[in-house]
């Protein structure tokens, strides 16, 4: 049997089903909502385990003790922290008229993530047919990724920080509702492994022409708290040969610091930034970053 | 997503959904020449995909809520995640002009209750402005089957 008759492009007439008119409105929403946004720039590793929630949390109150107005939002919707380690309430976010009003930190840090919404200890999931989610499981995910974006009532920002979970899929999805995204920090440890893996989500964001504006060699030795001397944690060197490699500034080596966590979780960011060498390394690359947005 | 009368050679216009409840999907398309009407029938694994865009065939009558399908998808929401600043009023309906005001029956009260903190407020919300946007001053369960099938409330 032939097929012959007119196309979906032949056919003129507006298409009632109304699809493509919400999708395009859902990009409208987006774009409005994040007019008032100066940078947007994610954090990404590709690789798991390296420290990047904690990092980007430090990262945000860093910029904000400079006083700029700062959001985090957070990407990672399976495994969701950066409400934790911005140590923020997690509980009675105001649903306006307009959207939903992010946590704040003490730090000042406006904070949207899945964490603020699931009870503690419940995994992500979502209501669905008894099989096949994984043909829908990706677009839900994009859908409340777009959601975080368009509403979350950010206001006025001098930088929003997405902190992007491992993978690159998250950060194509956010590329693709944020085409002018301002940059991409990328976060590695110092093995091979992380190197390999974190190369790859370069190159990915690359091809995409998201400007890189620097590689950060997380967990880079280890401070002992009590002599002060940094010691090897890793063996390798990814932040010098990825930076080389993808002609990007390394914009620094952060040592690991068993106290970071405890202090971000329980509101110390502050101490954190001040009294610890990877605050100290962690406000810098802060400074690089805004200087590399503007 | 556009269907054509091949004997009429007419582009056909969407008539109406409607979601029996078992996670299937019906969208009703007629011509507008011979007058007449097909259906498009989605299995759950179909209309769960449609729905995870965020977006509704035919479109809604009445506006998004903020974090909507995050609200209403969300399986282990925090009770207390979210407090409505001001539950009914929608400001999308508000601007056409003063609303009737609409009451609950004690049968449509007791349902709601049954809905999940998490996502009650919403669900609240969309209910009413339904019953505005409709000329509704009662709600009652009635209503609110009649909402949940032309606005693709499934699950609420």
């Amino acid at each position: 049997m032939t097929i012959d008759h007119r196309t979906y492009a032949d056919l003129t007439a507006p298409d009632t089903s109304r699809m493509v008119e919400q999708v395009t409105a859902q990009h409208a929403r987006v774009a409005a909502r994040l007019a008032g946004v100066k940078a947007c720039v994610a954090v990404m590793s590709g690789k798991g385990g390296v420290g990047k929630s904690l990092a980007t949390a430090v990262l945000a109150a860093a910029a904000a003790r400079r006083g700029l107005e700062v959001g985090l939002l957070d990407a990672d919707l399976v495994g969701p922290s950066a409400a934790r380690m911005s140590g923020v309430d997690p509980s009675g976010l105001v649903v306006s008229e307009d959207g939903v009003r992010p946590a704040v930190s003490d730090a000042g840090v406006r904070v949207m993530s899945m964490d603020l919404l699931l009870d503690q200890g419940a995994p992500l999931a979502w209501r669905e047919p008894a099989s096949e989610s994984f043909v829908w499981r990706g677009a839900q995910e994009r859908s409340a990724l777009r959601e975080f974006l368009a509403d979350v009532e950010w206001g006025g920002l001098d930088l929003l920080l997405v902190d992007l979970p491992p993978g690159t899929q998250r950060l194509i999805d956010l590329h693709e509702l944020v085409p002018n995204l301002d940059g991409l920090v990328v976060l590695t440890i110092p093995s091979g492994a992380s190197e390999a893996a974190v190369a790859r989500s370069m190159r990915m964001a690359r091809e995409r022409e998201v400007p890189i504006l620097g590689v950060v060699e997380n967990m880079s030795g280890y401070a002992c708290p009590d002599c002060g001397e940094t010691r090897s944690l890793f063996p390798g060197d990814a932040g010098t040969r990825l930076a080389e490699r993808h002609k990007a500034p390394l914009l620094g080596r952060v040592p690991f610091d068993p106290r970071a966590a405890d202090l971000a979780e329980s509101g110390g960011l502050s101490v954190l930034l001040d009294d610890t060498a990877a605050g100290r390394v962690l406000d810098a690359v802060a400074g690089a970053i805004i200087e590399g947005v503007r | 997503m556009k269907f054509l009368c091949v004997e009429c050679d007419e582009q056909m216009i969407f008539e109406q959904r409607q979601l029996p409840g078992d996670g299937t999907l019906a969208a009703a398309f007629r011509c507008p020449e011979c007058g007449r009407i097909v259906a498009m029938l989605t299995n759950p694994m179909e209309t769960q995909l449609v729905s995870s865009l965020g977006i509704k065939i035919g479109g809604s009558e009445v506006p998004g809520q903020p974090l909507e399908l995050v609200r209403s998808s969300v399986v282990g929401g925090r009770e207390d995640a979210f407090v409505e600043e001001q539950p009914d009023i929608s400001p999308a309906l508000d601007r056409t002009g003063p609303s009737p005001s609409v009451v609950w029956s004690l049968a449509a009260v007791e349902r709601l209750e049954g809905v999940p903190r998490f996502v009650r407020g919403m669900v609240k919300r969309i209910y009413t402005d339904y019953a505005k946007e409709n000329g509704i001053t009662e709600i009652t369960t009635d209503v609110m089957d009649r909402a949940r099938s032309d606005l693709g409330l499934e699950g609420m």
